[in-house]
Order: structure tokens, then sequence, then C-alpha cells
């Protein structure tokens, strides 16, 4: 009984990964970018939160509705002045950009909040401890179940959107064949920048719910990216679903790993990570047979 | 009505300079196709007119207003509508998506997509279909659809029966056929001669990146265009082989 509740909480811990994946793949699979600062800008969201409700008493989900707007700004600018531009100069340029704005805004917090670690869970009532009990063992932290909730909501409304309007219709197009959008009238730049702005906010809203659920300090970023990275990895980078299912075997993989061993729980997801990532590379496009064949053929 | 105007347009790819100084004009309503052989200059001087390749010198006009700075999705959203070489669909979308993105331009008129497809009866069967999944010959028939969803004033058409089969370009140009009747305006590129002769009001033809022959079809014999596809050289040559 003891591994289904780890199962059923891994599970549930998926889909905060999903939520942190989600941007990071959603910007991946639209321009090609790989958002290093992705992680440190969900801790800024945090720690915006944080101060919003401890010294305004602006409880986090208010907070939250507030700054999304701020953060979907603050995407649109990072696209326009900085990716667009770091975008022309080859892929590794975005990577070097956007790893120096992670470290600047890591330590602007720093110097702001100190290392204190913090949490929104005391802003949250009971919500940060209530639960339902499913069996005698197994329950369900209805923290735990919203932002499960949420991941689904928000995957699915993005893929609605992608699929049904026509900002979606162009952010695809512009995906495929930035060159030929602008020929049917696109602006490309614009789009791109609309796109950086839906990750920004889905950024936001993976802030929001580390900081409920967990402690978080100003250093915590890069720890989210890694996360953010594996479960879009595991997934598929740029596919949406796929990112749910990723964050899903990424918080399986990790509740696994803590039951065999309390040390285990990052070690465990790094090594699902792993495992996927080479039996992608080995796989090329023949799925698990063509993985099993390629790596016979490269030991014998 | 002048509607389009070229003056002076060089372009380069590189260090090639693949059109050379280039002026002509469309006027409204008028079918004129461009012909030459490959590397001539064709699809790049359709590009700079579109906004999609940056010319190195000279002028873009639409209707008098110079066009040369303004970007391809803007030149889009004023009625220049290039259908490319190679039709460049967008091949996870469905043919309907590649036809409503031609929405972005925001220009409204008689195209629909009704319209589309009581002119490219052939693909309401594959409204769904990923653009991908079609036939070459649906993939471009849906091209040209996109194209004229943003209701574009001038219709630029380049190789629109590159790969296709014969049948396919049958089909392609029936449809054309109609839309040229209805008082269109369209620059085409065309390998087939026979055919670019047969559709167009005025025929120019391209040589390594200029213009070395242009008037109305109805003066033009088949062997004058034929010198000018392959230099006077060539072209006395190719009379011979074909005697």
């Amino acid at each position: 009984m003891i591994w289904v509740n780890q199962i059923v909480q891994g599970l549930l811990l998926g889909g905060y990964y999903a939520l942190i994946a989600c941007g990071l793949s959603f910007m991946y699979g639209v321009m090609r970018i790989i958002n290093i600062a992705h992680g440190s800008f969900a801790i800024l969201a945090a720690f915006a939160l944080w101060e919003l409700s401890s010294r305004f008493a602006i409880s986090p989900f208010a907070g939250l509705a507030a700054i999304l707007p701020l953060l979907a700004m603050v995407g649109w600018i990072l696209q326009r002045a900085v990716l667009d531009r770091s975008a022309r100069g080859g892929t590794l340029v975005p990577i070097l950009s956007t790893f120096g704005l992670a470290i600047m805004i890591d330590n602007l917090l720093f110097q702001q909040f100190g290392a204190d670690t913090r949490s929104l869970a005391p802003y949250l009532d009971t919500l940060s401890y209530d639960s339902w009990s499913l069996t005698d063992d197994i329950y369900i932290g209805k923290l735990a179940a919203m932002i499960f909730a949420a991941a689904v909501v928000l995957l699915g409304g993005l893929q609605l959107f992608l699929g049904h309007t026509q900002l979606g219709r162009s952010i695809r197009a512009t995906a495929a064949d930035p060159d030929t959008v602008g020929l049917i009238g696109v602006n490309a730049k614009r789009v791109n920048a609309a796109a950086a702005a839906i990750a920004m906010v889905t950024v936001g809203v993976a802030g929001a719910f580390l900081a409920m659920r967990a402690t978080f300090n100003p250093y915590a970023g890069p720890l989210q990216l890694i996360f953010a990275f594996e479960a879009a990895v595991i997934g598929g980078a740029g596919s949406l679903w796929g990112t749910l299912g990723g964050g899903i075997v990424l918080g399986v993989a990790q509740s696994i790993g803590a039951q065999i061993d309390p040390q285990g729980f990052l070690i465990a997801g790094h090594l699902v990570f792993f495992v996927v990532l080479f039996a992608r590379l080995y796989a090329g496009n023949g799925g698990f047979a063509g993985a099993m064949r390629n790596l016979r053929r490269r030991l014998v | 009505m002048t509607i389009l105007t070229v003056e002076h347009m060089e372009a380069r790819h590189g260090l090639l300079k693949a059109v050379r100084g280039v002026s002509f004009h469309v006027s409204q309503g008028e079918v004129v196709a461009l012909v030459g052989a490959n590397g001539a200059g064709k699809t790049t001087l359709l590009r700079a007119i579109a906004g999609a390749h940056p010319p190195s010198a000279g002028r873009v006009l639409f209707r008098g207003t110079d066009v040369s700075a303004i970007p391809a999705y803007r030149r889009a959203a004023m009625g220049i509508a290039l259908v490319p070489e190679g039709r460049r669909l967008f091949p996870q979308m469905t043919v309907e998506d590649n036809l409503l993105l031609a929405r972005a331009t925001g220009r409204s008129g008689p195209w629909t997509m009704d319209r589309v497809m009581e002119a490219f009866p052939h693909l309401q069967a594959r409204r769904k279909s990923k653009a991908a999944h079609l036939s070459g010959g649906e993939q471009q028939a849906t091209a040209i659809g996109r194209a004229l969803m943003a209701n574009p004033e001038i219709l630029l058409l380049d190789e629109v029966s590159l790969g296709l089969s014969p049948l396919a370009v049958e089909r392609v140009y029936a449809s054309l056929q109609s839309l040229m009747q209805s008082g269109a305006t369209i620059l085409l590129v065309e390998q087939d001669l026979k055919r670019a002769l047969a559709v167009a009001d005025r025929v120019m033809c391209m040589l390594e990146g200029t213009i070395v022959l242009e008037g109305p079809t109805k003066d033009i014999t088949r062997d004058q265009v034929m010198a000018a596809y392959f230099g006077a050289e060539h072209g006395k040559k190719q009379r011979k082989a074909v005697q």
C-alpha cells in the first residue's frame, strides 16, 4: 500500500513538474529557444507573491492574479529586447544571455531578500495541509490536487488555444516556418513576443504553486530549471500533453526513489531522465525496438 | 492603372548577383508571365517584390507607394500575395488551418473558405487533413487558396506546376483560368513556355538577371522567346536542333 501511496503522490507531484516544464517546452517548441532563466523567473514570481502576502496581507491567489499581467509584459519585453536579438546570433547566444539573466535574477533576489528559506504555506490558511483520505493509508492533499488540476487545465487550455484561435495558428505556423508566415501577413516578431508572454504567465503559475507547496530561496531557480528540463525532455520537448506525461513520470520516479532510500529522490528522477534521453538517442525513429537494435549494434 | 512598379531592382545571393537592374510594371487586371531558364533570377525577383528577399538596390512601388522598406507581413496586408516556390505550406497543420492563417492579413473580400473550396473542389474532402498528407496537386491548390484567402490585389505565382503530375497541372490551371477571367492581377513564373504564352497577356523573359524580352503575348513568337530564353547564340543552336 505504501508503494501505491508513493505512486499517487508522485503523480500529483508530476502536476507541478508539468506546470514548471510547460513554459520551457512551449518556448522551445515555438522559438527553439532554451530559456535558462526559466527557473529563476519562477522564483522571482514566488518572491513577488511572498512580498505581497507578508507585507500587504494579500492572499497568494489574489497576488497571482495581479502579477500575471506583469509577467506577461516581462515575457514580451524579454523576447523583443533580448531573445529576438540574441537568437539572430545563433543557437548558443540565447542560452548564454538567459544564463546571464538567471545569474542576475538570483543574485538580485539574494541581495534583496537574503538567504532565508521562505514559503507561501503560512498564508494559505488550512489549504496547505487539508486533504481527502482515499483509504486509511492514502491521503490526497487538496493543494496537490489543485496543482495537478491547474496543470491539466493550463496544458489543455494551451492546446485548445493553439488549435482554435488565430494567434494560436500563427504561433504554430511561425514555429514551423518563420520566413513563410510573413508572406501571409503574420508578424513573426510579434507572434514570438506573444508566445514568450504566454510562457512567462505559465512560469508565474508554476512559481506560485512551488512557493505554496514547498519552500524556496533566491538560489532555488536552477534546480527548478533542471526539473522543468527533465520533465520536458522525458515528455518530448515541444509537445504539451507529452510535458504532462513527462512531469508525471519524473514525479513518480522521484517518489519511488524516495521510498527506496530517503536520498533517492533526486537520483531516481535523474536516472529516468538519462534512460529516456539515451533511449531517444539510440532509437532514432525506430522506437523501442530500434533502440535495442542500435544498442546491440553499438555494443557487439 | 499600374498596380506594381519595379525600378532598377538588384538582388544578390551572397556574391552572386541574381537580379541585375530589372524594371517593369504590372497594370490592374493584367496577367504577366515571367519566363526564363533556371537561375535567371525569377524566384529572387518575386521574393523581393513580396518582401521575402532584401534587394541590394532599386525600388518596389505598390499603387504608387514605395514599399521597399516595408516588411513582408505588411506588404501582405497591403494586398501583395506570393505563392512561393515549393508551396511552403505548414505541413503539420490542416488544410483549413493553412487557409485560415491568411486572415492575419486582415483583408476581407470575395475570397472566403467556401469560395476557395468552390475554386478547388478536390480540396473539400481534404479540409481536415494535414498538409503533409496531401498530394502535390492538393498542396499546390492549398497554397494558392491560402494566398487567395488574403484577397490580394496582385497575386505572385512562383512555378505552380513544379513537381506536379500533368493531370494536377491541368487542374491547377483550370482553376487559375477562371481566376484570370475574373479580372485578377497576376504575375506568374512558369517554366512551361507554351502554357505561359497561352495564359498571359504579356510575357517577360529573364536571362542572367535581366529582362531580355518583353511584350504582349500576341505579338511575340515562340522563337523569339526561345532565343531570349537561352540567349541569342544558344537560341540559334536550339532552333537548329529542333529542325
